[in-house]
């Protein structure tokens, strides 16, 4: 047996409750409350900034300037039993979203062009190096001239979206490792072999990277151009009404829900990308014959593998 | 029909590293090329794989143009399991199966290449390339990494593969060569030359 398979450590997010025996004989048992105390780690880490947004709020005194923690939360809460406020959030994030997943779909097919040829990759070049450096203030202004401002918004992610997702996934295909394509030649894999064993595998965590962080810069985006084209039922307009009207505890209440959606929005794409990547694990997994599908017990300290360790092993999208 | 390189020429930057080379490789048995790191073995070895086309000349014999090859390096894909990286040549979960028990390997059958020792992904790059149903073996430095025990078994199965068909083997170990070789080429350059 390898060195490396002899000290394979637990996860140590493991929720594991085996008993693992050390090399001393000492028996311990897997950290599955720490695991789970692990998990609380925000608490103390949000009740620090609140603190420290309290003591500020105390510091300037002024409620026009910056309003308490309670103020936010006591107006957010009102906020959700209105109608309209979840009017205004289903819609911006319609909206939002619908621009993302153009871009995220349009920069696949657009990477894989330029990756494939060059000259398609010569013509959009300059223009996306212009979108990137142009600030957004002028697309927006220049769309609210061109479109209503619903598609405003929709045009407006898009375009902010299109070149992380592009520049990434061609990196990506890049990347590739020509000696595992030359393997692939030699024995002969079909153009789905390596399309699934290799082009998506390499690419994925590319993909994976540019789809998050264009979520995140999609809601930045996407909410600015509500700000500035104010369509009915948006956040945008709503911050942009706050704004008019000094109304600085509903203009951080929308604020703190626009930061919570969008990072909830990031979480669940991760997951969705994670349990695809998954799935097409578990159903490209081959049967073997005979007693050989299973791992075997590796001797020495920390030889116990959890549960999550092996998942995470097979985990990943691949 | 006996495979052969004609009159291959070949430059790499500007540099010749096979010029007007020849070499015939017999219906089946073992030919060993042996010589200093970088006179242009494993990039003749390339060429005769169709991975790198020549400047001029040409490689005839090869029908089916079926080559099975152990490369350099392992070239395994990390994210497959040992089973999984055998199962994607041989698309046989019974043939898979038999090759890992061959290969000392029905323990590890689901490990990750990352989670395998030096020696255990060399027996998997071994296991498929004699295991791909070709015309032609090409190994090059086909035992690194394995102990001596493990060696004697993989000499069994070239010698075995040898019987059907050629297999030409770059090897800078004299012992493999005085085990295995039917017929010793000892290369010189660039240019490649033998002897």
């Amino acid at each position: 047996m390898p060195d490396n398979l002899q000290h394979q450590k637990p996860n140590s997010d493991a929720q594991s409750t085996e008993h693992i025996k050390s090399g001393s004989g000492m028996l311990h048992i897997a950290p599955k409350r720490k695991a789970g105390l692990k998990r609380l780690y925000w608490i103390p880490v949000a009740l620090f900034w609140l603190i420290l947004w309290q003591i500020v709020y105390q510091f300037v005194h002024q409620d026009l300037l910056l309003a308490s923690p309670l103020q936010v939360f006591g107006r957010l809460a009102e906020l959700c039993r209105q109608p309209d406020f979840w009017l205004a959030t289903l819609y911006s994030l319609l909206r939002i979203e619908a621009g993302f997943i153009l871009a995220v779909l349009s920069g696949t097919v657009l990477a894989v062009l330029t990756a494939r040829y060059a000259w398609i990759n010569h013509f959009i070049y300059p223009a996306v190096s212009a979108i990137r450096s142009t600030p957004i203030a002028s697309f927006i202004i220049l769309a609210l001239v061109w479109m209503s401002s619903n598609r405003v918004v929709i045009f407006i992610v898009f375009l902010m979206v299109l070149p992380i997702v592009w520049t990434n996934v061609m990196e990506g295909i890049r990347k590739i490792d020509p000696l595992l394509l030359e393997m692939a030649a030699v024995f002969q894999l079909s153009r789905r072999q390596i399309f699934r064993y290799i082009d998506v595998p390499s690419v994925s965590p590319f993909f994976i990277a540019s789809a998050t962080t264009g979520l995140g810069l999609a809601w930045k985006a996407g909410i600015a151009a509500e700000v500035l084209s104010t369509p009915a039922n948006s956040l945008g307009g709503r911050l942009y009404e706050a704004k008019i009207y000094l109304e600085t505890p509903e203009l951080l209440a929308y604020t703190i829900l626009i930061i919570t959606l969008s990072l909830l929005l990031e979480k669940l794409l991760v997951a969705i990308l994670q349990n695809t990547g998954k799935y097409f694990h578990r159903h490209g997994r081959i049967e073997i014959p005979g007693n050989l599908d299973k791992k075997p017990a590796v001797q020495g300290e920390n030889s116990i593998e959890s549960t999550s360790e092996k998942n995470n092993k097979s985990g990943g999208l691949t | 029909m006996s495979i052969c390189a004609e009159h291959i020429s070949f430059a790499y930057n500007g540099q010749p590293v096979l010029f007007d080379f020849n070499m015939e490789l017999p219906a089946h048995g073992i030919v060993a090329l042996s010589g200093p790191s970088g006179c242009g073995k494993t990039t003749f070895l390339h060429l005769m794989a169709g991975l790198i086309m020549p400047d001029s000349g040409s490689v005839k014999g090869i029908d089916r143009h079926r080559i099975g090859v152990v490369f350099q390096e392992d070239r395994l894909l990390p994210w497959l399991t040992a089973a999984e990286n055998l199962n994607l040549i041989f698309r046989n979960p019974a043939q898979t199966a038999e090759w890992l028990l061959n290969m000392q390997l029905s323990e590890q059958a689901n490990f990750y290449p990352s989670e395998l020792s030096g020696g255990m992904k060399r027996r998997i790059a071994l296991a498929r390339a004699l295991a791909f149903d070709c015309d032609l073996l090409l190994l090059d430095e086909p035992f690194q990494g394995l102990d001596q025990d493990l060696k004697e078994r993989m000499y069994e199965r070239v010698r075995e593969a040898a019987l059907t068909k050629p297999v030409l083997m770059v090897t800078h170990d004299t012992l493999e060569i005085a085990e295995l070789a039917d017929q010793v080429y000892q290369a010189s350059g660039p240019p490649l030359s033998v002897k």
